[in-house]
């Protein structure tokens, strides 16, 4: 009897010895003990397929296509120009020039482009610590006289090419909806117009806040 | 004639018994520990085609997850980044690094970098990332701090219990999306009111959000 326990024993501590604890690193494929329909014959997003020649199951919009609801016929909204082709000085008329606006553009620019152009905009972002060097700052007189349809341009599309023919800034476009980018140029301006404030701009009651 | 049993034998039917369910609790013990996903999965960190450092981009620089997962909040899918989204600052930013050959590769080819999924459900579980990032359900929940990790590794089991922990208690996990400290993304935020004022928030956001997480089966076996 003192033998079938002990050989017990062995077995469990065997048992633990080889299979481990939980939640040990491991870089091995997670064991399915019952993968039944766990892996079905169908597309995901971004996965491979053996079917398509270049393996991708996400297929490419064919050329020429345009999505439900997506027709881009408004120059002033996707592209920031006037009719005669000029850039927009004005926000197009679809989108609302409002605090909801602002609050949006807020949100979208501390995600997107606050880690290089700052918080505040002058171009210190963290990543400049890390080599990001050209940033420049909004503030300048170059970038003060940009206008909206502009400064839209420079998201949708990037930058202008330096001389050696790089773009300090790449397109913006896939994170950023047209109208999300009008909400971002909204909220440019209003750091632009924040830092050209002085102590005047600050109502009389709130400049002891800030200790003026 | 000799006696065929010792005396001692009277016992063995017993002895043999408790050892049986010594023996089954074990087993049951041992399957209880070793049979699910909270053994199978968690701790899954697979070698990626490139060394890409959470800890380093989401903690260190403190970059929104939506910078590369940018779909999150529209899609059901959390989507990986595109080539470009990397060459945005690794243009500019350690331009010469071996280690990022493969994005270079893929944002002049087109050829996609081949990531390895770590979170995964079986085919049969419908899961929407939108719905929860946007009602306020974080990152954190169900990928544990990312921010925290150098290679990332599967923090939380997924497994089906998982998912009903929460369904039935949304309270527990809600924040408020309309205040941008407690944002989903931000991964280390708790309720500075500890477990109660979450539980109080959370219940007030359930009931004005109209929040109903599904617990039927068709909910996510759709």
């Amino acid at each position: 009897m003192r033998y079938l326990y002990l050989s017990t024993l062995l077995l469990a501590v065997l048992t633990v010895s080889v299979l481990g604890f939980r939640g040990t690193p491991s870089t091995r494929p997670p064991i399915e003990l019952f993968p039944d329909m766990d892996h079905q014959a169908h597309l995901k997003p971004q996965a491979e397929s053996a079917f398509f020649p270049d393996r991708r199951a996400d297929r490419p919009i064919p050329a020429g296509t345009v999505s439900r609801d997506d027709l881009r016929d408004d120059d002033h909204l996707y592209l920031g120009k006037n009719a005669d082709g000029t850039w927009a000085r004005t926000f197009p008329a679809a989108v609302k020039l409002d605090a909801a606006l602002l609050a949006r553009g807020q949100d979208r620019f501390t995600i997107y482009c606050q880690p290089c152009h700052g918080a505040l905009g002058d171009g210190n972002g963290i990543t400049k610590q890390y080599g990001m060097t050209t940033t420049p700052t909004y503030f300048d007189e170059k970038r003060t006289k940009l206008t909206a349809g502009e400064i839209f341009n420079v998201i949708s599309n990037g930058s202008q090419k330096t001389p050696e023919g790089r773009q300090n800034m790449l397109s913006y476009a896939d994170k950023l909806t047209a109208p999300d980018r009008w909400a971002v140029v909204a909220y440019v301006r209003a750091l632009q117009r924040a830092n050209a404030g002085t102590v005047a701009d600050v109502p009389a009651d709130k400049r002891k806040e800030l200790g003026l | 004639m000799s006696k065929l049993f010792p005396k001692s034998a009277n016992r063995l039917p017993l002895q043999l018994g408790l050892f049986l369910l010594v023996l089954g609790s074990l087993a049951a013990a041992g399957i209880n520990y070793y049979a699910t996903n909270k053994y199978a999965n968690v701790g899954y960190a697979p070698v990626q085609p490139v060394p890409y450092s959470h800890a380093l981009h989401a903690g260190q620089l403190a970059i929104d997850c939506r910078y590369c997962h940018s779909n999150v909040e529209k899609s059901g899918f959390a989507n990986l980044p595109t080539a470009q989204t990397c060459m945005n600052c690794h243009s500019q930013v350690k331009t010469d690094s071996p280690l990022l050959a493969v994005v270079r590769k893929s944002y002049e080819t087109g050829e996609a970098v081949p990531w390895v999924q770590i979170h995964m459900v079986p085919d049969y579980v419908y899961f929407n990332h939108s719905v929860h990032v946007t009602r306020g359900i974080s990152c954190v929940e169900c990928h544990g701090r990312i921010d925290q990790m150098d290679v990332v590794a599967q923090a939380k089991p997924l497994s089906m219990s998982f998912c009903l922990d929460c369904h039935r208690a949304p309270e527990e996990h809600l924040r408020d999306t309309k205040d941008a400290a407690q944002a989903v993304t931000k991964l280390g935020w708790q309720h500075p009111g500890g477990a109660t004022a979450q539980t109080a928030q959370g219940l007030l956001l359930k009931q004005n959000l109209n929040i109903m997480p599904p617990q039927s089966c068709s909910g996510c076996h759709r």
